[in-house]
């Protein structure tokens, strides 16, 4: 591959390299364990993520996309390099203000869903909001209009094991934005959905990417959705090898594609 | 956060279920067999229990419960009423005799000889017959339950006869007592007529039963009694705790109902903590999930103490409720009689619910609370 950077048009007019970088790794790296057993995850790892962008982090299992991914999110903490994530260094923060700093800003996409099997769609969906201080019945009415947003209006008190996958990974998408994030991360979205539901799911992502002030980050092995990324970001052995800006269809074209 | 944390408690029925039965199980097996402890335990006392018209009782100084005193001679009562501040005094005789029904059969009983004049530690509550009919020639009052160990499913009958050591003795009354510890019939009879129903003795008084004067200290009395007299002079509550204290340090009474209660701990505190280690493992990644996002450690912990809180309360609830029910139904049964809930096991019980449900919590929320977020993002 070769690593071009391009600006392309996308819809609604703007260009995705315009504003300041939502994400930005400079020398990031991350180590496990210590003595014999030290493993190296990240090796000095430079990444932007810009907003109003979806960026796709691919590569092969074990490659430290994950790790990379924890590190953006905070769920981690780098041992080495600069993490800017929305003007915050976040290996700086510590502790409760790392906590309060997700909450607020970062929204979460899981591979296996997470949805509290007790909770209905609207409640789970409610979730980031009740975390917030929000009231029950207040957040839940949010849920129900943000599930409306991802076509689940009718399905609001459906449990999470009567909803198919695909329908789960909505729910799980309007947990991930009732709060309004600025950033948006995403581990393997359609890894456990069929192809029509995981073509389904990447573009309800790819619309909430054209939010000038929300960035996207996907990381993915399935090379059925590259289509989706503004920007594809490959891995290697704790390196980033490839990094490939590219011209993504308007959603209405996606959609027809799909 | 709470409705989410009782949510997911209550989203498995069947655990929560289990989580509920253990402790619910774990209460009434602890307060049932704490109670029937401490009634087994007062039963040791009861006819101390129910002599309540004599503050301090005088007996031999080497007695060490109320079922086994050497007799004292007569002077004995002459010599307790002449100390100062004795208001009066008055014998009493307690012992076992073998009484021979009509048909043939035989019961021990337990004997009381109350004095001729006062009836000092009478029943004080009589179901059939009068306390005064005592006076009558070979009368005896028997307790409720002694009457019904000794003609079993027969209405009260006063006239009846029985003989207590080829001795002719006729029913006038019964009344009730608490029951004894060897579930033995009681009988009351008047001082003289008991030195008829018992194989003679040298010396018969088992007990001087004694009143303070007015404004005289009842231990005061008691040391001055023992002072005097060389006898042992105990308060009531003294005596009860006397007679107890030698039934736990002498008997395995004690050690085998510690065994059930610490089993019933054990297998509360095992059933509720593996379940509710398991409820948590299984929820681990929705735990890890709701880290992700923002919920701190310390909100977690209150989740997790909050379902631990509902459960414990709703089992030991059950718990409660069930051994009431089963003190409730067993309350007319006789040789079960005497046997309740203690305010002291609820208590108690609900101390070591309350330990179980800590011990479960913790154990279940250290696994969260070290939990890495990241694992959210290990498929």
């Amino acid at each position: 591959m070769t690593t071009a950077t391009l600006t392309r048009r996308v819809s609604g007019g703007r260009t995705a390299s315009d504003g300041v970088l939502a994400v930005e790794c400079r020398g990031v790296t991350k180590e496990f364990g210590n003595g014999d057993t030290k493993t190296l995850a990240l090796r000095g790892v430079d990444l932007d993520a810009r907003p109003g962008e979806m960026t796709l982090l691919v590569g092969p299992s074990g490659c430290g996309k994950t790790t990379l991914i924890s590190i953006i999110a905070g769920l981690l903490n780098p041992s080495g390099g600069e993490v800017n994530v929305l003007g915050t260094r976040l290996d700086k923060l510590s502790g409760s203000r790392l906590v309060k700093f997700r909450a607020a800003n970062i929204g979460f996409v899981f591979q296996q869903y997470n949805l509290l099997p007790a909770l209905t769609a609207a409640e789970n969906a409610a979730v980031p909001l009740v975390i917030a201080g929000e009231y029950k019945s207040a957040a839940v009415k949010r849920a129900a209009e943000v599930l409306e947003s991802v076509d689940l209006g009718e399905r609001t008190q459906a449990r999470p094991s009567q909803l198919s996958g695909g329908q789960q990974q909505r729910v799980a998408i309007a947990r991930a934005l009732i709060h309004q994030p600025r950033l948006l991360v995403c581990d393997e979205p359609t890894a456990a959905l069929d192809a029509q539901s995981g073509q389904t799911v990447m573009q309800l992502l790819r619309r909430v990417a054209l939010d000038p002030k929300r960035a996207v980050i996907v990381v993915t092995h399935d090379n059925r959705i590259f289509q989706y990324g503004n920007r594809v970001v490959s891995m290697s052995d704790g390196r980033v090898v490839d990094e490939r800006q590219q011209l993504v269809a308007d959603v209405a074209q996606l959609d027809h594609v799909a | 956060m709470r409705w989410i944390a009782l949510k997911m408690l209550m989203g498995d029925p069947a655990k929560y279920a289990g989580l509920v039965f253990g402790i619910a199980f774990a209460t009434l097996l602890m307060t049932q067999q704490v109670s029937i402890f401490m009634g087994i335990m007062r039963r040791t006392a009861s006819q101390i229990i129910d002599i309540s018209d004599a503050q301090i009782w005088v007996m031999d100084n080497k007695v060490r419960f109320i079922d086994e005193v050497p007799a004292l001679p007569d002077t004995d009562l002459s010599r307790v009423r002449g100390v100062p501040g004795v208001q009066w005094a008055a014998k009493l005789y307690k012992g076992q005799v073998r009484a021979r029904l009509a048909d043939g059969n035989f019961r021990n009983v337990i004997l009381f000889g109350l004095d001729d004049a006062s009836f000092v530690g009478a029943p004080q509550e009589m179901i059939v017959g009068h306390l005064s009919d005592l006076r009558r020639p070979d009368a005896v009052i028997i307790d409720k339950a002694g009457y019904e160990y000794m003609w079993p499913g027969e209405e009260y009958k006063i006239g009846r006869e029985v003989e207590l050591n080829d001795h002719r003795a006729v029913l006038v009354g019964v009344c009730k007592a608490s029951a004894p510890f060897t579930t033995l019939p009681v009988l009351y009879t008047r001082y003289s007529q008991a030195l008829g129903f018992v194989p003679r003795e040298r010396n018969l008084m088992s007990f001087v039963l004694a009143q303070p004067q007015p404004n005289v200290p009842v231990e005061e009395l008691c040391r001055r009694i023992e002072s005097q007299t060389g006898l042992m002079a105990l308060t009531k509550d003294q005596f009860f705790w006397k007679t107890i204290n030698y039934f736990l340090g002498s008997t395995g009474i004690p050690v085998n109902f510690g065994i059930t209660i610490g089993l019933g701990f054990i297998v509360g505190a095992a059933v509720t903590g593996q379940t509710f280690y398991l409820f948590t493992i299984e929820n681990l990644k929705q735990f890890g999930a709701l880290k992700a996002m923002g919920v701190t450690n310390l909100r977690i912990l209150g989740m997790i103490m909050l379902q631990a809180i509902v459960v414990g309360t709703i089992g030991y609830g059950i718990g409660i409720g069930l051994t009431a029910a089963f003190f409730e139904a067993t309350g007319n049964i006789t040789h079960l009689a005497g046997l309740f809930m203690t305010p002291q096991a609820f208590a108690g019980v609900g101390a070591a619910v309350l330990l179980i449900i800590l011990l479960t919590s913790v154990i279940a929320a250290r696994k969260v609370l070290v939990l890495e977020p990241a694992i959210v993002f290990r498929g």
